[in-house]
This record gives structure tokens, sequence and C-alpha cells, in this order.
């Protein structure tokens, strides 16, 4: 079983369907004995990571999360999930995160005025390297964004692809060991979308990070 | 790069898709569920679907249709219409779409969009404006002032003050349907167009008379739309979402060409 972490930060109904059009059931749920003994983990989210900082502590789930990603899970992290895996965001006058991948989360600061925050719309990934998530997406595949903040990890070598977006190229597909984040979002993202979704769904990955 | 975002709209009365020109002459055009896929299905970036006589038959929106869209397309979609209230935002949403576009209500009542910017994120707000021409600089600026109820009356609001407030307010994008323009597939009104787009650091899509897609390349290269939402010239089968963007694509446009 799949579980959608619900932790009252954005609508996941559209995770869920995405998930069924490909026929895996996934649930949506907040029970942490039901994360913890799910066999896959997604943690999607939209919203300021703030307030969803408090809710998951609200819901008891931070160290659950932790402990999903320490020992070997499949874990997917989508748009705010993602940001929250990193050690701590500039949003909300700075947010300590989860700390489950090394780096920061800054929001953009255009030089151009056309570049409009938030960034709406599909825009190309460049791979940075061969993942299993990515089997079968050819590169410059372009994904569903919506977003003013950006992943910025420690290690470029936590990149797993890159994208352009008012002057700064950030890792928009980044993890490493059993844990894999976008800033994107699969569930939006058409067939391409679905792509990435069905390999998630079947992703044995080697080892915990 | 990011790309241009072209948006089928869908216009719907009683589960029906149709088409008239400012709000008369309805014709019936199909299933709003099968459009929808055929769109996101022929390549379109983001649908936007108007439940058109929710709000003046005083009637709440369609939920049973945008949940049925929602399990059949996986792209994101705009849902607008009788919505009257937050927990009619929260309905929408968890019936699984993406964006709520606020037009009259917003003009009625602005804190609906600070309550759902903060209930649901700024990324999920839509305002919609349908600004006409106004020689009537001293009230209007900009020269252009709000309409609301389908063009049916005027809200007395210059249209680049109106889309500052609605940005302060938390809108995460704003939708320039010009009154003018609308259903005339004479082109977008670019100046307004502009003028919201230089006064905003949201996106703005351009809405209301795409007739060909030279339209689309001006409201995206002249008016700097961010997107562009397009109905009469896809609903009449007179071109496929493919041949508008393999035109702006030739003509240099950034636009999602593989789907």
């Amino acid at each position: 079983m799949i579980a959608i972490v619900d932790y009252k930060a954005g609508n996941l109904t559209s995770v869920q369907l995405a998930f069924r059009a490909i026929g895996r059931d996934a649930a949506v749920t907040s029970d942490p004995s039901t994360i913890l003994a799910a066999e896959r983990v997604v943690f999607p989210g939209v919203g300021a990571a703030g307030s969803a900082m408090r809710n998951l502590a609200a819901f008891g789930l931070s160290d659950v999360l932790k402990e999903v990603a320490a020992r070997g899970t499949p874990f997917l992290g989508i748009c705010l999930g993602t940001q929250i895996l990193l050690d701590c965001s500039d949003e909300d006058g700075g947010t300590p995160t989860l700390g489950i991948l090394p780096g920061r989360v800054p929001r953009f600061q255009p030089v151009d005025r056309w570049d409009k925050v938030p960034q709406i719309g599909w825009n190309q990934m460049r791979i940075a390297r061969l993942h299993p998530l990515l089997d079968g997406i050819e590169d410059g595949s372009e994904f569903y964004f919506v977003h003013s903040f950006y992943p910025a990890p420690a290690d470029p070598a936590l990149a797993i692809g890159w994208t352009e977006y008012a002057g700064v190229t950030f890792a928009s597909m980044l993890g490493r060991g059993n844990v894999a984040a976008t800033q994107f979002h699969p569930e939006k993202s058409g067939r391409i979308g679905l792509r990435l979704l069905d390999n998630f769904a079947r992703w044995a990955p080697a080892a915990a990070p | 790069m990011l790309t241009k975002r072209i948006i089928p709209c869908l216009d719907v009365i009683n589960r029906r898709v149709t088409k008239g020109v400012k709000f008369q002459n309805n014709v019936d055009l199909g299933d709003p569920v099968e459009m929808a896929v055929r769109y996101s299905d022929g390549g379109c970036d983001e649908l936007v679907v108007y439940d058109i006589t929710a709000s003046a038959e005083r009637r709440p929106i369609d939920i049973g249709m945008v949940r049925e869209v929602a399990e059949a397309i996986r792209i994101p979609f705009a849902v607008g219409g009788g919505i009257a209230s937050v927990e009619d935002m929260s309905r929408v949403l968890l019936a699984g779409a993406e964006k709520i576009s606020v037009n009259s209500l917003a003009v009625r009542d602005p804190g609906i969009i600070a309550e759902g910017s903060r209930a649901f994120g700024a990324q999920c707000i839509v305002l919609g404006m349908d600004p006409v021409a106004s020689p009537d600089r001293a009230r209007f600026p900009s020269g252009y002032e709000i309409t609301t109820r389908g063009f049916r009356e005027r809200a007395g609001l210059d249209a680049v003050e109106w889309a500052k407030r609605a940005e302060q307010l938390g809108a995460g994008e704003i939708v320039v349907n010009s009154v003018d323009a609308d259903g005339t597939r004479a082109g977008f009104e670019l100046t307004i167009t502009r003028l919201i787009a230089e006064a905003v650091r949201v996106p703005v899509v351009a809405s209301g008379g795409a007739g060909c897609p030279a339209h689309l390349r001006d409201a995206f290269n002249l008016a700097r739309a961010d997107a562009a939402i397009v109905a009469g010239m896809l609903h009449t089968g007179e071109y496929t979402i493919r041949q508008l963007k393999e035109a702006l694509h030739a003509d240099g446009v950034p636009i999602r060409m593989h789907w």
C-alpha cells in the first residue's frame, strides 16, 4: 500500500487520483502507524513551510517521516513536501525543517521584471543523473511547477534533475538512497508525470541514505 | 525555460459546454468531461471550467462535474462560477480542481481573496476580471473600468488598481478577460493585458478574443501575458491545440511540444 501523508498542507485529491489512474491503491492518511507500515510513502503538500511544520508537529509526524526515510522505505516528496525534506526554508522568516536531505530552500529573486513569482506552468528538466524514477522519461521533458521557493541541496550531487527559472538553475528533482523528491507536480504533469509515479510504485531502492 | 500556457475554456450550462458572444446566444458544444479529455489529450497546458449560470441562479457549483473532470484528466484545471464562500472553495479543491477563479464575488467582498489565500495558498486563488474601456480617465486612470455579473454591471473600480489590490490580498494569478474583445475572435485586448502584466508580479492570463495563432503570439510577446485562454477557435474545430502550438513554436514562443 502507498501512503499519501496528509498534514493539512493542501489538497491531496489529485495525487490520489493520479495513482488510481495507473491502477495503484493509495491511501490518504495522517495516522503514524499506517505511515510506518506502508510499503511506500508519498509526502506532498502545497502552502507555506511554517504552518506545514507546525501541522507535522501537531500530528506527531516529524519523527515518523524521519524514521520512514532512515529505514529504506521508498519515499517521494512533492513540492512543499520536497522543500520540507531539506534543513531549512527561508519562508516565514526562516523555518527549520526536517533535515532528511542536506540543503536549504531560498526564494526566487528575479532580476527580470517579467519573471513572475510564483513560477506557474510547465518547465523543462535536464537530467543530472540516471535514476530509476526517470526510466522511460526523456531528458528535457516538461513538468508542471507552482512555487515561489526552490530546493538548494548542500551537495550538487544530490540533484537528479535541473531546471532554470528567474536567473537560477535549481534542483527540480533530488534525492539519495530511498528518498526522491520533486519540486514539480508529477500528479499534474500528464502522461510523463504518471510515468514517474508508476516508476515510483515499482521502485526497489538499494539502501537507506 | 518556462513555457507559455494555452488554456481552453469550457463555459458550462446544465452540464453542457456552450459558447456565446458576450454571454448571449449560447450554442451547445458538448459534454464537459469529454471535451476536457479531448483537449488534455490534445496537448493543452491547463483547463478552466466555468459554471456560468450558477451565480445568476444562486445555486452552488456543480461539484459532481468538477469531480468527473478531476478523475478524467491529469493536468491542472481551474473552476469558476457559483463560488460564494471559503467553504465552496474547499469543496471545489477537494473534488480535485487545482485553482478557484473568483470574479464578481471578489468585487463584492475583496476579503474572500485574502481568506482563500490564507486557507489554501495564493497559488489556488485566481482573480478573474472583466475590464471595459472607459473614457473617464479621472475615475479610471488606466482607461479601463471593471464590470461584474457577466459584463452586466459596472463596479466603479479602475482595472489596474483592482489588479494591484487583488495581488496584495493574495491572488496568485490574474485573468484579464476583455469585455470588448470577448467572443469577437478579433484578437486579445493587448493594452489592458499589458498594463496589468506590468502592474503585478504574479502571472497574468490573457482572455477574450483569440481567433488565430498570431493573436496568442501577440498576447505573449507584446502584452507579456504568461498564459492565454482560448475557446471558440478550438470549439468550432477551426484549430487543434497542436496546430496552435506548432505555429507559436515556429514563431519562437516557448511552448510545451511533447505530451
